[in-house]
């Protein structure tokens, strides 16, 4: 033989005695571990694992135990949306997998079977698992095989599970993500309803809805750029009779993870407020009132409200473009009796004029009636006028900068033989309305004002009346001066002057 | 598939004088040697390797050699274990063969209908693999051979460069394994005219083991400092090629007595050694 056979003949000895001895490899057994007799005397109960949305029930006992969980890969063909079929690569059957609810302390025996149908290897990682790979380097398995470990839950919070096989992103692309609750020891407070839901992402060689068996695109995956983002696995997964169903009054828990594998969610419920975030499903501190979370990829958030009033609550990922063109929508549906003062519905429905109203129609009327209320009112509340001198000095402050500062200077002094100075201007104090009639309509030939003559041009200002009455106010109220506000009513009598 | 004849004296000699012909031109290589009964030759090649380590070169060079031209059939397997009851289902050892080998055949020497005579033989383990490539006169090809005929387009020596090549590949990798496996005719023939390296099933090299895919794929970079994925190959780059990971990571899950349902084998061999190639320095 030409070729070089030596390493292959060396590597065959050592695989004739692989199944006798615990041969080098990667994904070699390493035979069963041998339990701490305080483990072996935990009680043994069999894993409840439940399909998407549904959750197992709460754990009862108050106590670690033994838990064995048997979790099945099958690749499996589902429809992805009306007329379109997808291979998806699944836990248990379903997209997202199905749930795990254990305890704090929890020593697991996790048996990863590979079905005999499938044409890839598989492993998990989960994130609750401490230790290499999160299990993937434990569960590595070819198709009609099966792997086992043992682990110990160590901390409590809500963990996503994927598999972690090359290409990652491909797997988890196809499907191959759950969520594992390991409750705290003392358990989490009770509520009405628990659902479970999982964001993920699905890149097709077709279009958004086009139909027959899709395949993944793997140059659309390294692009970040999906076909479909959809919660729990398939266009409509939860709407419409799928829906989650509550009633009005329930507390209801949101178990919601991103599988990714590439983008974070900002998941919000439409017109509902989260009262409760445990942020990143982590345990000990929860957020209030919260309106959208952020979940990153690969991670989950725990989020908790109460039903006030009927009606369907839309589950969006609030990058909307992924909502609306791709699937990232689903429904939570409320029955039960209304209560119209927390949300009445549409009350009246109304012709709107906007603000060029007819004169002396009813709408100009009630213009007119409310405006002149509110002028009434602040003239009667001495707090208000005075709040309204001060606003007028900013204002006319600004006015005052960006015209008058040119001539008559920041500091009002003018300049000397040419303009006029304002600060402590006799010829300013002796007649308010000639100042602001000045303002308006400008003046040109002399003018005495502190003993000194100026002739000059001042062109008339364009102001509307409010920066009339504000910087007038201005000028007069500062570098010394002191005055009440002008009005602008003030600067309307002196506009409407006729003579 | 019959067992392996060695070449005649007459095709030796006919061999020989082509090659005197051709000496002055290729030295060493007997380009006019016809392949043996259901093979077809693969010419010599490089293959860049998906996973190495920095020792190592960038790439392998393989030396020509032949192929079958179809998978290893219900119907050519049926024959090995007639002729070798060591072999049938329930006889063999679970050290050769795991307990799934065979599983979908009725019977010992009964395929029955969920294994089509004409249909890749799949649930066999390596062991058997190789017993039977020893019985056939042949051997199973390396990792290196197998991927370099693997590369071979519809038209071209590079099949990731075609269009429908790749189309091809995607959507059978898009599918699931079926129930039953078509007949190997079935599948499209490639450059070198050998038919259903991909679209078929997987197939069993005879140094599978070498393929470094860790369970933990993503500290794989970590699991020994000169391990690296291989150029081009899986990079970012070369997408087209990610059915090349897909087939490393399937071989590195494997033990040597497993099977599965969607993998089976073809058997190689040298070239025919001829009285020129032996007379060429």
């Amino acid at each position: 033989m030409k070729t070089n056979h030596v390493l292959p003949t060396a590597l065959l000895s050592l695989l004739l005695a692989a199944p006798v001895l615990a041969s080098e490899g990667p994904t070699e057994a390493k035979g069963p571990v041998v339990l701490p007799p305080e483990v072996q005397g935990m009680p043994v109960e069999q894993a409840i694992l439940t399909a998407p949305p549904h959750v197992p029930p709460p754990i009862k006992r108050r106590h670690a135990a033994r838990v064995v969980v048997n979790l099945e890969v099958r690749e499996v063909v589902m429809r992805i949306a009306d007329g379109a079929d997808y291979t998806f690569w699944t836990y248990g059957g379903t997209v997202p997998g199905s749930f795990i609810r254990i305890r704090e302390g929890d020593v697991v025996e996790f048996t990863l079977n590979n079905h005999p149908s499938s044409k890839l290897p598989h492993n998990i990682d989960l994130h609750a698992v401490t230790g290499p790979g999160g299990g993937a380097a434990s569960t590595f398995t070819a198709p009609g095989h099966g792997s086992k470990f043992t682990f110990k839950a160590l901390n409590p919070g809500l963990y996503v599970y994927h598999c972690a096989t090359a290409p990652v992103p491909m797997h988890i692309g196809n499907g191959m993500y759950g969520l594992i609750l390991v409750e705290p020891k003392d358990g989490l407070p009770p509520v009405d309803k628990e659902f479970y839901v999982m964001q993920g992402e699905f890149y097709t060689q077709g279009g958004y809805g086009a139909t027959g068996l899709q395949t993944f695109d793997m140059a659309k995956s390294i692009d970040e750029h999906p076909t479909y983002v959809l919660f729990n696995g398939s266009v409509g997964a939860l709407v419409g009779d799928k829906a989650l169903d509550t009633k009005v009054g329930d507390h209801v828990r949101l178990y919601f993870g991103v599988g990714g594998p590439n983008l974070t969610s900002s998941f919000h419920v439409i017109g509902e407020i989260f009262d409760r975030v445990w942020t990143e499903g982590g345990m000990k501190y929860a957020q209030e009132n919260v309106q959208t979370t952020m979940v990153p990829s690969g991670g989950a958030t725990i989020v908790e409200f109460k039903v006030d009033v009927p009606g369907t609550y839309v589950l969006v990922d609030h990058s909307l473009s992924r909502a609306f063109n791709k699937g990232a929508l689903g429904m939570l549906k409320a029955s039960g009796p209304e209560d119209r003062v927390i949300y009445s519905g549409k009350e009246i429905d109304a012709v709107y004029f906007g603000s060029a109203a007819d004169e002396g129609s009813a709408s100009a009327k009630r213009e007119a009636e409310l405006k002149a209320k509110i002028e009434a009112e602040i003239k009667a509340n001495p707090a208000i006028a005075s709040l309204t001198k001060e606003v007028q000095l900013e204002r006319g402050k600004q006015v005052y900068m960006q015209s008058c500062f040119a001539c008559h200077l920041p500091d009002g002094k003018g300049m000397a033989n040419v303009f006029p100075p304002l600060a402590g201007s006799d010829f300013l104090k002796a007649d308010r309305d000639r100042a602001i009639r000045i303002v308006l309509k400008g003046l040109t030939g002399p003018v005495t004002v502190n003993g000194v003559t100026y002739n000059s041009a001042m062109p008339p200002q364009p102001l509307t009346d409010e920066q009339v009455a504000d910087v007038m106010t201005y000028v007069t109220n500062s570098w010394g001066n002191e005055a009440s506000a002008t009005t602008v009513d003030d600067v309307r009598r002196v506009k409407n002057e006729t003579h | 598939m019959p067992p392996y004849n060695p070449p005649s004296m007459t095709s030796i000699v006919r061999c020989s004088l082509l090659v005197l012909a051709l000496a002055s031109a290729m030295a060493g290589r007997c380009e006019a040697v016809a392949p043996s009964a259901g093979m077809q030759i693969i010419p010599a090649g490089a293959y860049v390797p998906l996973q190495r380590s920095t020792r190592d070169p960038e790439q392998v060079a393989v030396e020509s050699f032949q192929l079958d031209t179809v998978p290893v059939t219900n119907a050519d397997f049926l024959a090995f274990v007639t002729a070798n009851p060591k072999w049938r289902r329930s006889a063999a050892s679970r050290l050769f063969a795991d307990a799934s080998y065979l599983g979908h055949w009725t019977g010992d020497l009964e395929p029955g209908p969920r294994a089509p005579l004409d249909a890749p033989v799949v649930r066999v383990s390596w062991f058997a693999a190789r017993a039977y490539a020893r019985w056939a006169g042949k051997r199973l090809p390396t990792t290196a051979e197998w991927e370099l005929a693997a590369a071979a387009g519809y038209t071209t020596a590079t099949g990731k460069n075609e269009p429908d090549f790749n189309r091809d590949l995607y959507a059978w990798l898009a599918r699931p394994v079926p129930e039953v496996l078509p007949a190997v005719t079935t599948a499209r023939t490639t450059l070198h005219g050998v038919r259903g390296l991909h679209g078929l099933v997987w197939e069993w090299v005879d140094d599978f083991n070498t393929a470094m895919v860790t369970g933990e794929s993503r500290a794989d970079g970590g699991l020994d400092r000169d391990l690296f994925c291989g150029a081009g190959a899986a990079g970012a780059k070369e997408t087209s090629d990610y059915a090349a990971f897909m087939r490393s990571a399937l071989r590195s899950s494997l033990k040597a007595n497993n099977t599965t349902t969607s993998l089976g084998f073809r058997c190689a061999a040298d070239v025919p050694v001829t009285l020129a190639t032996s007379l060429s320095p």
